[in-house]
């Protein structure tokens, strides 16, 4: 039977129409370079390689340099990701293996919901509640046990690089442990039968046939963790403390690479200042851009036929 | 048999060693539903403040009148709200047709390495932070525009949907079983109405909660608005002047210093959050039949469960 | 083959019944697994086999709406007694499952030791004579002796398969329970696994479920048949073969059904 002509024409329309708006995904990543990088081009020539390792932040004078800013955005990553990677991945492991029943379904509920919180309202929950509080309590508490260190000296503010850590591991604890929660379930359940069946208790089940399995697995969702970290803005700016300085102490205000283009945006008043932060974004971009991508490849080189990675 | 010791002591489990599994066993399980509480905590603690600080200045006034000039105490949010509404709505223009079209492709035409680098390239794109979505459109069109703009502000967000959206359609079309597809074409079927009239109408519910979980997530969106849309104390009435937003007025009330202002901020927070909750809440009841599965990993062993429809995951500035 | 010497019985099953939720998998089951021989469990699918085999080491416990009722004992000892942990029972009871699992992040040996060091075995010397004991009790000593810290996934299925049988013999188990262990197999591994069986059963009390009729009358000493959740018939694996006493015994080894 001999199909027409007509319906041989719309399926190659069809395929036509949807292979240009799948294509649409590599205009898309195109479109963010090229801007960026056209934004700073002023900034590159005038600055160079040393845009990344001054330290000046001075748009009186013109002087640029992102140092401070790739400073803060590695340092509140880093404490974010210290805090969240091992409570998100035993969370996952409670909810996979451990949980009764009945509370796994309500739990990764919560924890989904837990994620499509906007940044901006755990901003103003941290400005209001959470900088407060830790000002007031756990950062003496810190200083007084920790205060040899050289990280825990200097006077409390409030509004600094840790509470900036903090709440990035807020912003991503949701996100690892869904990620890891799939990860873990897709271990097969022979894995785990054969360590039942040798007399292992829960834990060692767990241990033994499901975290070493998911290792790398795992691992892609940290990084993964990472890339969120390294990008999150709003409620990072609002507690951070929007100083571009580098000192030793986490108690001292910073500012990370994102905050800084959405506070100082809209008031750049001169081309360099304005090209300037296009290239701490272009900086950003260039980060995250690496951390997600290895972190794809860590997800898809794990994934066995069930799990979809996730974004 | 050769090789086989006999009189090899037999492996006892020990009184004691027993005890200290059974005792790492015990704590490891205890350490575990800690951190799972710690995990829920903030979420409580915000939605406890939330609904402490914001509940009593949710009224009718909240959701009708204008922001008052710098310092007056009272006014409204009522240019945010409706300028969510029609931001996200003008967005999905863009969003929702493309990201859709693009990943039925991505599901029914398989080309294997095209296909894989194209989703890579959208799982990036997803990755992107947002703040830098924001200067790609304020180089593209508030420039040449020489402005803010409602325009602007609706782009960005639609340019963010298209990855989330592709890649749900994506996920969402490939649970729909083969066997469709082939009694379809079997029949004679066109591919092209067996793909729209077949495979994605079955698959409907899920496209239908992959837009709205994107839509959910770009209203929160708070960073690429700051210098596309930009805010507006006043309603808009062009496409080319710029708007309010809910995030974006609850991020400038809230680092601003005065005190009625945090306290609406709290309020337009409260709004925001029950928003986005009510749409992750409901996609969740509206796919509760299809996609929840409660039988545990190892009752099946060897079999997959298949995923539900995840949140698109990303940074949300 | 007739039953050999050992006259005791390994585990004693008296009215055993399951029950998935209010869906009853086996009822009322009583037999007697004799010591150092082959009993083979054969059915149709669906006769609750696997649930019966799985009842012997508690492993049905996994299942959280499973219920249990009636008793079994393990050389006398109440292996559901409310102070006996699950965990001590599977130490006693081991199991080899249809599809292989080896442990894929550890190399062969450690796959071998993993139960012991479970135990808290740390003697390296004694770890590695044990390690080879087992091996070479699964016949797979003189392919992999050159090869022991290799992953344990390079190796073939069929000796996949005889390094999880390695695997489970190293905790020195009184009772070896095997699910079906040749099913994923190529003939000639088939044959491998079937020899060492009768090989093991000098030694362990082996428990083989398996849906392969010929399997059974050339491996066991016993058969019992289970039809529909039920113990149908139990006896001397030639006279269940030449001669049973049930009709649906008979029918089902001749092929009329199943």
């Amino acid at each position: 039977m001999d199909r027409s002509d007509a319906g041989r024409f719309g399926d190659r329309a069809f395929k036509g129409l949807t292979l240009v708006m799948a294509l649409s995904v590599f205009v898309l990543i195109v479109l963010i370079g090229f801007e960026l990088a056209r934004g700073s081009s002023t900034a590159i020539r005038q600055f160079g390689w040393r845009f990344l390792i001054s330290s000046d932040w001075d748009p009186v004078n013109e002087k640029f340099g992102a140092l401070p800013f790739i400073f803060g955005t590695l340092v509140s990553s880093a404490i974010g990701l210290v805090i969240a990677v091992p409570l998100s991945i035993a969370t996952a492991v409670y909810l996979t293996e451990l949980a009764p029943q009945w509370l796994r379904q309500p739990l990764t509920l919560f924890i989904e919901l837990l994620a499509a919180v906007p940044s901006v309202i755990f901003g103003l929950w941290g400005i209001f509640v959470m900088v407060p509080w830790l000002s007031g309590n756990l950062f003496p508490q810190l200083q007084r046990f920790l205060g040899r260190l050289p990280w825990f000296q200097g006077p409390i503010y409030g509004p600094s690089l840790l509470a900036g850590g903090i709440i990035v591991a807020i912003m991503i604890l949701p996100m690892i442990t869904s990620v890891s929660r799939e990860i873990l379930r897709s271990v097969p359940g022979l894995q785990r039968e054969a360590a039942y069946a040798l007399g292992a208790t829960r834990w060692e089940v767990t241990r033994i046939a499901v975290l070493s399995y998911a290792r790398r697995g795992l691992f892609g969702a940290v990084i993964l963790g990472l890339g969120r970290a390294l990008g999150e803005t709003m409620a990072v700016t609002m507690v951070i403390g929007n100083s571009p300085q580098i000192v030793k102490s986490l108690f001292a205000p910073g500012y990370t690479l994102a905050s800084v283009v959405a506070n100082e945006f809209s008031e750049a008043t001169t081309d360099t200042y304005l090209s300037a932060l296009f290239e701490i974004g272009l900086v950003l971009l260039g980060v995250t851009v690496l951390v997600n991508a290895l972190a794809q490849v860590l997800l898809k080189t794990f994934a066995g036929p069930g799990v979809k990675p996730q974004n | 048999m050769a090789g086989c010791t006999a009189t090899a002591p037999r492996v006892e489990m020990t009184a004691s060693n027993h005890r200290w599994r059974k005792a790492k066993n015990v704590c490891m399980q205890t350490l575990a539903f800690m951190c799972a509480a710690l995990v829920i905590l903030p979420l409580l603690l915000v939605l406890f403040h939330l609904l402490s600080q914001g509940a009593s200045s949710i009224n009718w006034a909240f959701f009708t009148q204008l922001p008052k000039p710098v310092g007056e105490v009272g006014g409204g949010m009522a240019n945010a709200i409706a300028g969510t509404f029609i931001l996200i709505s003008l967005a999905s223009l863009l969003g929702v047709p493309v990201g859709v079209l693009g990943g039925i492709f991505l599901s029914e035409y398989t080309h294997r390495r095209l296909n894989r680098w194209i989703r890579f390239t959208a799982d990036v794109v997803n990755g992107v932070p947002s703040i830098t979505w924001g200067m790609v459109v304020y180089g593209l069109v508030v420039v040449p525009m020489k402005g803010f703009s409602t325009l602007a502000g609706a782009l960005v967000l639609g340019l963010m949907m298209i990855p989330l959206i592709m890649r749900t359609t994506e996920e969402v079309l490939q649970l729909v079983p083969a066997g469709y597809r082939e009694a379809a074409l079997a029949l004679g079927i066109a591919q092209w109405r067996m793909i729209l009239q077949i495979v994605v109408r079955t698959a409907m519910k899920g496209v239908v909660t992959g837009v709205l979980l994107a839509l959910a997530r770009v209203a929160g969106e708070t960073a690429p608005l700051l210098f596309t849309a930009f805010g507006n104390a006043y309603w808009t009435h062009r496409l080319t002047e710029p708007i309010a937003a809910l995030p974006l007025q609850i991020f400038n009330y809230a680092i601003s210093p005065y005190d009625d202002w945090h306290r609406q901020a709290w309020a337009g927070a409260l709004i925001l959050i029950f928003l986005v909750s009510a749409i992750n809440l409901g996609v969740r009841a509206l796919t509760r039949d299809r996609f929840s599965r409660t039988a545990p990993q190892i009752l099946m062993p060897g079999h997959h469960v298949a995923t539900e429809v995840q949140p698109p995951h990303g940074t949300a500035g | 083959m007739e039953p050999q010497a050992d006259q005791r019985i390994a585990l004693a099953v008296r009215g055993l019944s399951i029950y998935f939720g209010h869906h009853a998998v086996l009822k009322r089951v009583t037999i007697d697994i004799a010591a150092r021989a082959v009993t083979a469990i054969i059915g149709p699918s669906g006769c609750g086999k696997s649930t019966f085999l799985r009842a012997l080491n508690r492993m049905h416990e996994l299942n959280p709406d499973a219920r249990r009722e009636g008793e079994i004992r393990l050389f006398g000892d109440d292996i559901y007694a409310r102070e006996v942990e699950p965990v001590v029972v599977r130490r006693r009871v081991g199991m080899v499952f249809q599809k292989s699992n080896p442990f894929p992040t550890m190399s062969v040996a450690e796959n071998v030791t993993v139960g012991l060091r479970l135990n808290g075995m740390r003697d390296k010397r004694l770890l590695a004579e044990r390690t080879e004991a087992a091996l070479r009790m699964a016949a797979l000593w003189d392919e992999v002796k050159d090869r022991l810290q290799a992953p344990a996934v390079s190796l073939s299925g069929g000796q996949q398969q005889r390094l999880c049988i390695a695997r489970a013999l190293a905790v020195q188990p009184e009772v070896l329970l095997m699910d079906e262990p040749a099913s994923a197999l190529d003939p000639l591994a088939t044959q491998k696994i079937e020899g060492l069986i009768v090989e093991l059963k000098k030694k362990y009390t082996i428990v083989l479920v398996t849906h392969n009729m010929q399997q059974a009358a050339r491996a066991s000493d016993f058969t019992a048949f289970f039809y529909l959740g039920e113990l149908v018939e139990f006896g001397p694996t030639t006279k269940m073969f030449t001669n049973p006493a049930q009709k649906r015994t008979e029918d089902y080894v001749t092929g009329r059904f199943g």
